[in-house]
Order: C-alpha cells, then sequence, then structure tokens
C-alpha cells in the first residue's frame, strides 16, 4: 500500500481557551475523495487552514506523501502539491479568468510569456477534466459555477495534486452541484486527492470514498462510506440520535393572512430585483421560496419586513400594508403582527456587542413593557430573557453574555426566541438554520412548524433545498426576481426544482449544464 | 470573544499609551539639551503641585470634557463629528448672544439661559453635516471639517462688523456683571476652603452632570440604545424599525449641543466676552479624549483631567524652563499620537500575550 497523500499526527491548536482541533490524526489516501463532515465550530476549517498555511499548529506533524513538511504559509502548501477552492471566492472580479488563473504565479516581468503558456495548458486542463471555461471572460460575467470552476482551475495550474474544497456547494443549485460532483469524479480517475469539507450529509454519500467526523475538535471516526449511512454520520457529528426528517403533521390552512400582488424591488443602484410577484400565505402553512441566493428572496423578506421600500399591493389579514414613506418602517410591521427572523442574525437580527438580554428586546424595544417613560427598564428585559433562554434552551444560559460569544445556533434561538414568543400572524423566516448545527436545527425546525400548527402564516425563505422540501406545504422557486412555479412537496422533486431555480420552465426536457450555465450567468451578470 | 479583560482594556492599554508617550517625549527633550526629568517633574508639579494649577488643570479639563463627550457620543452612532471646534466656537456665539442680550441680573438667571443659547447653536452647527449625512450621504468628517473653517469665518465677521466692540480688538463688549460665573475660588471660600485665583468656575459642575447625563442617555434611556445599536449596524437598525435618519439626525444635535456648552466655561467663565479665537484647539484635543476614554463618559472625564493637565503644565514648563513652546505642542502631539491614532500598535501585541497567558481550554465554547 502506498503513503497516504496526506498524514496527520496528533494535530492541536487553540484559539485562547478554545480549542480547535484536539490531538488529530487523519490519514487521506492518494486518488480517494476524502470527506470531512462536521457541524459548525467543529473545527473543519481550523484544520484545512493549518494544512493550508494559515495557521500554525500548536503541536503535531503534517506528513505529505510520506515525507514530514512544514507549511508556514500558502506559499509552502502550494510547493507542497496542495491546492484550496474556499468558500468565498478568492478571485479579482474586473480581470479575466486567465489573467486571475496566472495572478500570484506569474514567469518573469512580460506578463505575455505566462498569458500564453497558461492558455495552452488551460486549454489542456479543461478537456482533460470537463473543465470548461472561456479563459477570456471577465469573472464579474460569470455566475458562481463558472467562478468556482476558476479557482479550481487556480490550484490545478499551480500543479496541486491534493485540492481542498471547503463547503463547496453551498452557493451552487442541485444541477451546478452535480456538474461539480462529476468533475470531482474526474479529477479522481487522473490520480488526485480531493478533501471534501461539507456538513451536507447528502453530499458526503454521493461523492466521497472515505468520511471522516468531526465533532468539537476532535476526529471522532473514520469510516468508508460504503459502510455507513447519514443517520450514524448525523449521530457521529452530534453526539446523540438525530431527527433527519421534520416530523409534521398536513397543514391545517385557514383564511389568507398574507397577500402580495404586483410587488416590485428597485435596489439603490436601479436594477429591478423583485419583478412584480404575486403570492399568498393562509392561516396554518409554511410557504416556502426556493432559489439560488441573489434571485430577490431577500429584497422579498426586506420589504415585508419593512426594512426596503417597494411599489406594489401588500394585504396582512385584508388590510394594505404601506411599501413605502410613512407606516412602512419595521416597527409597524411588528406592531401588526409580522415578526422577522433575518437571514443574517449577525448584521441584522443582533447586534453582536449586545448583551443577550439587549437582544431579547431588539426590535420591540418600544414595548410598554420594557420602558418606564423615556428610560428602558433594563430589569424586566433581564426577566424576559431568562425565561426565554431558559424555554429556547440557549446555551450557555447567561443574559450577560454578549451575542458575540454564542455559537451561531445559540444566536440563532435567541434571535427565534424573541421572534416566535410575540405569536406573530405572519412571521417571515430567511435562512432558519443557515451557520447552524444539526442539533439545533432540529429544535429550530420544530418551533417553526409548531407556530404554524397554532394557525399562523409562514413565509420560509432558504437556499438549502433541503430545508425547503422538508418544512414547505408549498413551495414557490424564485429566479431572477420573479416566481417560476408553484409546486407540492409531495408533486415534485429536487431535480424539478433545480431547474426552475435555474430559471427553465420547461421542465420536461433533458437540458444540458451549458445551458443552465448560461442561463444562471446572464441572471448574476445583469444583478451584479 | 472577549480578547482582553476589561481592566486591561480601560487601563493597562492607555497607561501604556501615555508612558510610551512620555518616553518619546523624554527622547525629544533630551535631544535639544534638556534635562527629561526635569522637565517631567515641572510639568507635575505645575499640573497638580498647587491649587493654582488645579485649578488651570480643571479648567481646561471642563473644555475637553464638553468636546470628548461631543466626539464620543457621535461614536457610538457610528459617526466621526470632527467639527467640535466649529460646534463650539457656534457654542461660544449662542452663549455670547444671550449674554450680552439681557442685563442679567445673577449668574443664576444668566446660566441656564446660556446653557440654552450655547446647546442650541452648537446643535444648530452640527445638525447640517447631519442632515448632510443622513439625507445625502454626505460624509460628515468631510463637512464638519468644512463646518470648523466656515464657523471661523462667520466668527471673524460677526466680530469685526455687528458685535464688535469700540476699540481694535476683534471682540465684543464685556458681559454685564450679573452674567458673571462663580469661581471656584468663591466657591470653595464659602466652605471655608482656600483655593487659587483661578479661571476654574461653576462649569465644571455643569461637565460633571454632562458625564452623567451621557451616561444615563447612552446606557438607560431607549433613545441611547437605539443610538448604539445604529453605531454596531445599520442594518439591523433597519430592521428593528429605527430610523437611521431620526438617529444621525438627534446624535448629531445632541453631539452638537455638547460641544456647544464649552462655551459657558471658556467663555462666560473665563473671558467673559467673545473673541476671535476662544475654543483654542479644544474640538480636536476632544477627539483623543474619546478616543482615550473609550467613548465612556468616566473614561472621558478622566481622559480630559489628563489632557488639562497636560495643557497647565505644558504652560509652566515654557515659563520656567528654555523648552520653548513649540516643545510643548511636540509633547501633547504625541500622547494624542499614542493614544489615539497608534493605540493599535500596543492593543495587538497585548491581546495576543494575554492569550497565551489564558491557554488554558473552556468546555462548551465553541471553536472556529
Amino acid at each position: 500500500m502506498s503513503d497516504p497523500a496526506i498524514e496527520l499526527r496528533g494535530i492541536s491548536k487553540s484559539f485562547g481557551p478554545v480549542h480547535a482541533n484536539k490531538d488529530i490524526d487523519l490519514r487521506v489516501m492518494p486518488g480517494t475523495i476524502h470527506g470531512i463532515i462536521g457541524e459548525n465550530g467543529a473545527g473543519k476549517s481550523t484544520l484545512m487552514s493549518i494544512l493550508y498555511g494559515f495557521y500554525k499548529a500548536d503541536r503535531g506533524e503534517i506528513h505529505v506523501r510520506g515525507n514530514k513538511v512544514d507549511i508556514p504559509d500558502s506559499q509552502a502548501a502550494i510547493r507542497a502539491g496542495i491546492g484550496m477552492v474556499f468558500q468565498h471566492f478568492k478571485l479579482v472580479q474586473n480581470f479575466t479568468v486567465l489573467e486571475n488563473i496566472v495572478l500570484g504565479a506569474e514567469e518573469g516581468a512580460l506578463l505575455k510569456t505566462s498569458l500564453g503558456r497558461a492558455r495552452k495548458l488551460l486549454k489542456q486542463l479543461s478537456d482533460e477534466y470537463e473543465l470548461h471555461v472561456d479563459p477570456d471572460a471577465r469573472i464579474e460575467n460569470l455566475g458562481v459555477g463558472m467562478q468556482q470552476r476558476v479557482e479550481i482551475l487556480k490550484a490545478l495550474y499551480r500543479q496541486a495534486d491534493i485540492l481542498i474544497l471547503d463547503e463547496p456547494t453551498g452557493v451552487l443549485t442541485p444541477s451546478e452541484a452535480d456538474h461539480l460532483f462529476r468533475i470531482l469524479e474526474g479529477l479522481k480517475r487522473e490520480g488526485k486527492t480531493i478533501i471534501l469539507i461539507t456538513h451536507k450529509l447528502r453530499e458526503i454519500m454521493e461523492v466521497t470514498d472515505t468520511v471522516s467526523v468531526m465533532r468539537r475538535g476532535e476526529m471522532t471516526a473514520t469510516v468508508k462510506t460504503a459502510e455507513t449511512d447519514p443517520e450514524e454520520l448525523a449521530e457521529l457529528m452530534v453526539g446523540r440520535k438525530v431527527l433527519l426528517q421534520v416530523d409534521k403533521a398536513p397543514a391545517k390552512t385557514g383564511e389568507t393572512v398574507l397577500e402580495v400582488r404586483n410587488l416590485q424591488v428597485v435596489d439603490e443602484s436601479g436594477v429591478e430585483r423583485v419583478r412584480k410577484i404575486s403570492l399568498e400565505v393562509k392561516r396554518g402553512e409554511i410557504l416556502g421560496i426556493a432559489g439560488v441566493a441573489g434571485n430577490g428572496q431577500s429584497e422579498l423578506l426586506e420589504v415585508l419586513g419593512g426594512m426596503r421600500e417597494g411599489t406594489g399591493e401588500v394585504l396582512l389579514n385584508g388590510a394594505p400594508l404601506p411599501l413605502a414613506g410613512a407606516g412602512s418602517d419595521a416597527r409597524t410591521r411588528r406592531r401588526v403582527g409580522v415578526g422577522h427572523v433575518p437571514e443574517d442574525r449577525q448584521t441584522e437580527g443582533l447586534i453582536m456587542n449586545f448583551y443577550a438580554w439587549e437582544n431579547v428586546g431588539f426590535g420591540y424595544h418600544d414595548d410598554p413593557r420594557y420602558n418606564r417613560g423615556p428610560l428602558m427598564n433594563n430589569h424586566a428585559l433581564r426577566e424576559d430573557a431568562e425565561a426565554k433562554i431558559a424555554k429556547f434552551d440557549v446555551r450557555p444560559a447567561n443574559c450577560w453574555h454578549t451575542a458575540r460569544n454564542f455559537s451561531g445556533g445559540n444566536q440563532q434561538k435567541i434571535v427565534i426566541a424573541r421572534e416566535l414568543e410575540r405569536e406573530p400572524d405572519l412571521l417571515l423566516v430567511g435562512q432558519p438554520t443557515r451557520g447552524v448545527d444539526i442539533g439545533a436545527i432540529e429544535f429550530i425546525h420544530e418551533q417553526i412548524v409548531a407556530l404554524r400548527d397554532q394557525g399562523k402564516a409562514i413565509l420560509l425563505v432558504s437556499v438549502e433545498l433541503d430545508e425547503i422540501m422538508s418544512l414547505s406545504d408549498r413551495i414557490a422557486v424564485m429566479f431572477d426576481g420573479r416566481i417560476m412555479g408553484e409546486r407540492l412537496p409531495a408533486d415534485t422533486n429536487e431535480r424539478e426544482l433545480g431547474l426552475l431555480m435555474a430559471g427553465i420552465t420547461d421542465t420536461e426536457h433533458e437540458h444540458s449544464h451549458d445551458e443552465i450555465e448560461q442561463n444562471l450567468a446572464q441572471s448574476s451578470g445583469k444583478a451584479g | 470573544m472577549q480578547k482582553l479583560p476589561k481592566w486591561a482594556d480601560v487601563g493597562l492599554i492607555p497607561a501604556i499609551n501615555l508612558a510610551l508617550a512620555l518616553i518619546v517625549s523624554g527622547l525629544v527633550v533630551s535631544l535639544i539639551g534638556q534635562d527629561p526629568f526635569e522637565a517631567l517633574a515641572i510639568m507635575v508639579r505645575g499640573a497638580v503641585g498647587s491649587t493654582y494649577g488645579w485649578g488651570y488643570t480643571l479648567y481646561y479639563a471642563t473644555n475637553f470634557v464638553f468636546t470628548g463627550l461631543a466626539v464620543a457620543i457621535a461614536f457610538h452612532a457610528k459617526l466621526f463629528n470632527i467639527g467640535g471646534e466649529g460646534q463650539a466656537q457656534l457654542g461660544s456665539l449662542g452663549v455670547a448672544l444671550v449674554c450680552l442680550a439681557v442685563p442679567w441680573p445673577h449668574w443664576t438667571l444668566a446660566l441656564p439661559s446660556a446653557i440654552v443659547g450655547g446647546a442650541l447653536f452648537g446643535a444648530a452647527w452640527a445638525a447640517i453635516p447631519g442632515y448632510l449625512q443622513a439625507k445625502r450621504g454626505s460624509h460628515i468628517v468631510i463637512t464638519t471639517i468644512m463646518f470648523n473653517f466656515i464657523a471661523s469665518a462667520l466668527l471673524v465677521y460677526l466680530l469685526v462688523g455687528a458685535l464688535k466692540a469700540p476699540g481694535m480688538a476683534p471682540e465684543t463688549v464685556r458681559f454685564p456683571e450679573g452674567a458673571r460665573l462663580p469661581s471656584a475660588q468663591e466657591i470653595l471660600a464659602v466652605v471655608g476652603i482656600p483655593f487659587s485665583r483661578t479661571p476654574l468656575n461653576i462649569s465644571f459642575l455643569v461637565a460633571l452632570i454632562a458625564c452623567w447625563g451621557v451616561w444615563l442617555l447612552l446606557w438607560r434611556m431607549r433613545l441611547g440604545y437605539e443610538i448604539r445599536a445604529f453605531g454596531h449596524s445599520e442594518p439591523a437598525a433597519r430592521y428593528a424599525g429605527i430610523s437611521p435618519l431620526r438617529i444621525t439626525m438627534l446624535t448629531m444635535l445632541i453631539s452638537g449641543a455638547l460641544a456647544g456648552l464649552m462655551g459657558i466655561n471658556a467663555v462666560m467663565g473665563e473671558q467673559e466676552r467673545l473673541l476671535q479665537d476662544n475654543v483654542l484647539g479644544a474640538g480636536f484635543v476632544g477627539i483623543a479624549v474619546a478616543l482615550m476614554g473609550r467613548s465612556h463618559p468616566v473614561g472621558v472625564l478622566l481622559a480630559a483631567i489628563l489632557f488639562g493637565a497636560l495643557y497647565q503644565g505644558g504652560a509652566e514648563l515654557e515659563f520656567e524652563t528654555s523648552v520653548p513652546r513649540e516643545m510643548v505642542v511636540v509633547i501633547q502631539a504625541l500622547v494624542i499620537l499614542f493614544t489615539g491614532a497608534l493605540d493599535g500598535m500596543v492593543r495587538g501585541p497585548l491581546e495576543k500575550s494575554f492569550l497565551r497567558f489564558r491557554n488554558k481550554p473552556k468546555p462548551g465554547v465553541p471553536a472556529e
């Protein structure tokens, strides 16, 4: 048996009191796809950052192809044949594909020779691995799937034969993700080694050969993918049995709570983000809005939540809501019974420097309950915070912690507690489980379903198709500011929704991936 | 997570900054052939070695409390109001107009009116940049600094024209006797404490009340909650239904009013007439005071006293030795440089050493 492509021995890394990696051992065999799975904060990214030279391990050894190496910076990692594709691409937007690939690896003073060489190599690489990209296209005109390919090509151009991908499918449609996996399979056939970091069990099961599970900074297990199943992996990740499927009764819908007619949103730079859409949500129902990020869902939520102005007609329980000017602000929306769990809890839903108890009143801070004349009733706020923290099992259960000091899942619980406890007639929910660990996901989903069962209307926006499929009673797909269609979860599948998300309504035909790519690139080009 | 314990953030870092500034100042002083230790001794003695020194130190500190609070409260809304100078000048104008308008019978009537006048004029001067920022997106740093120049020009225009007293100097006539504020010497004499004749006056108490008021506003009132929330994240403010326009305007009005209050100390309490240059850079010192005081009223008060001592000690140094006046300015500038601009130079290494020191794992703390 050959030497492992990568072997980590006893890697430990602490950030102050936080033990991000504890004595990690990992062997990645050459020519395999090795998945690393774990909840947010389990230490996956830290481990890969050590491997790529961003952090220095406190203890431990790194061996590449049997040789002990020292990786003080990313240049050393590249020399060792390690390439990394980050979750957030590191591309120069107004450079061409070719320029981006050469950037940082130029030879000589004249750019022309490097570019010429790169062009030849790029052609060879794209033929070999199905990595087709126009070398002269500007990055800003490419869709995210294409940009990701550029990142992969960048690594290959630097002669990486070990490729690390950090949460690569977070921004992709299902069909783009499938294409990516085919590319990875191709790379594997050519003998490359791939490390795939993800929190999505489905992807692990689909493409990996071996999977390592991390929990709280420790490597808890490494198993052959063929010999495991999602339930076991989830249990290994969380440390207890987890319900992967949302348990809910069929919806008992009542009268219409939210009615949206011809809603249009034009953003600050004059781009039409929401193009005259209409929809309605009834009592006791969850309407899920699926779509790739940036297709107008955020703006839809913001208008309904009173954070942004729009035109058209929105009725709440039959009464029109102002969409611009006086009374269109979030304060008024809350007063008439609209709760809002925003997409980005860190810049919108919470004030990160505020204590938990201060955040519990955020948005409702003019409630007479929290006030005594012009003064805040901090005592009432703290009492309320303690009750909510106990009820929603926020950990650590200390209302004197600042929001920043809670994990993603617990931050989200604070937001959910605040918004759900008010029992709003309409709850707007954006990305409820983004960056939230599996254990908390289960809890948050239960809470949302419970609110539905109380007869409240819920509008859910999520880029996680799994979440949309399992929570929604009805699914609407948004693409380029329009609603491409509505489906019932029972009558549709990921493939159909994926095509709608890519703007293709005619779902009967087979569509080439290039066609989908083109469609997405056009829409994002317009949007940007 | 909290990188530094609170005591290090509010105590240790300013102390190290100050020490570094003094060391560099010492080097500069010895470069021009003077004894740095003797210079330091003179400065300390001059600033706090007598009731005379204390009087001047606290008089200057009063000015800096007002301008420091003005900058600090704007910081909380993430507004960098560097127009304290201009707002203080306009505030002085407001104070002077109130004092000159009526033959005041007693200072107890004149002081509240002057406070209103100074605050209104300062607030009005800050309102325009505030509005331009909130409505038109004109950057507040640019507009407030431009308004400093306009304020200064406006004052000159008035002092050589409409408000000019007979004679050569560009200044107003003396304020009526009834508008004179009681000095610290007079107040302390009532309780039998001897104190030197200094410009320190009752405005110092007004400054202390202002500190308490700002604390109450920021950490106890709904408006303060909204100001701090808006300062941390504007999208969050919009999410919570807090109007950015309203908060920007109110914060700038309060900030300008605080800067304007400086006029009661300098103009009403000391000069007793409106001079052409009555602010003497206190508006800019306020920025350093707010930075060093971590935008907290108590910190502002302490930093203001420190800068007051530097001013007074510097004046003594100039008086007693051949250290030129410019050297005093250099020392003050070094303190501002180290406490304000170079804060990160100390903070970074200190945070690292603290982290290394407390390098023990705690359960339940998320990684990454």
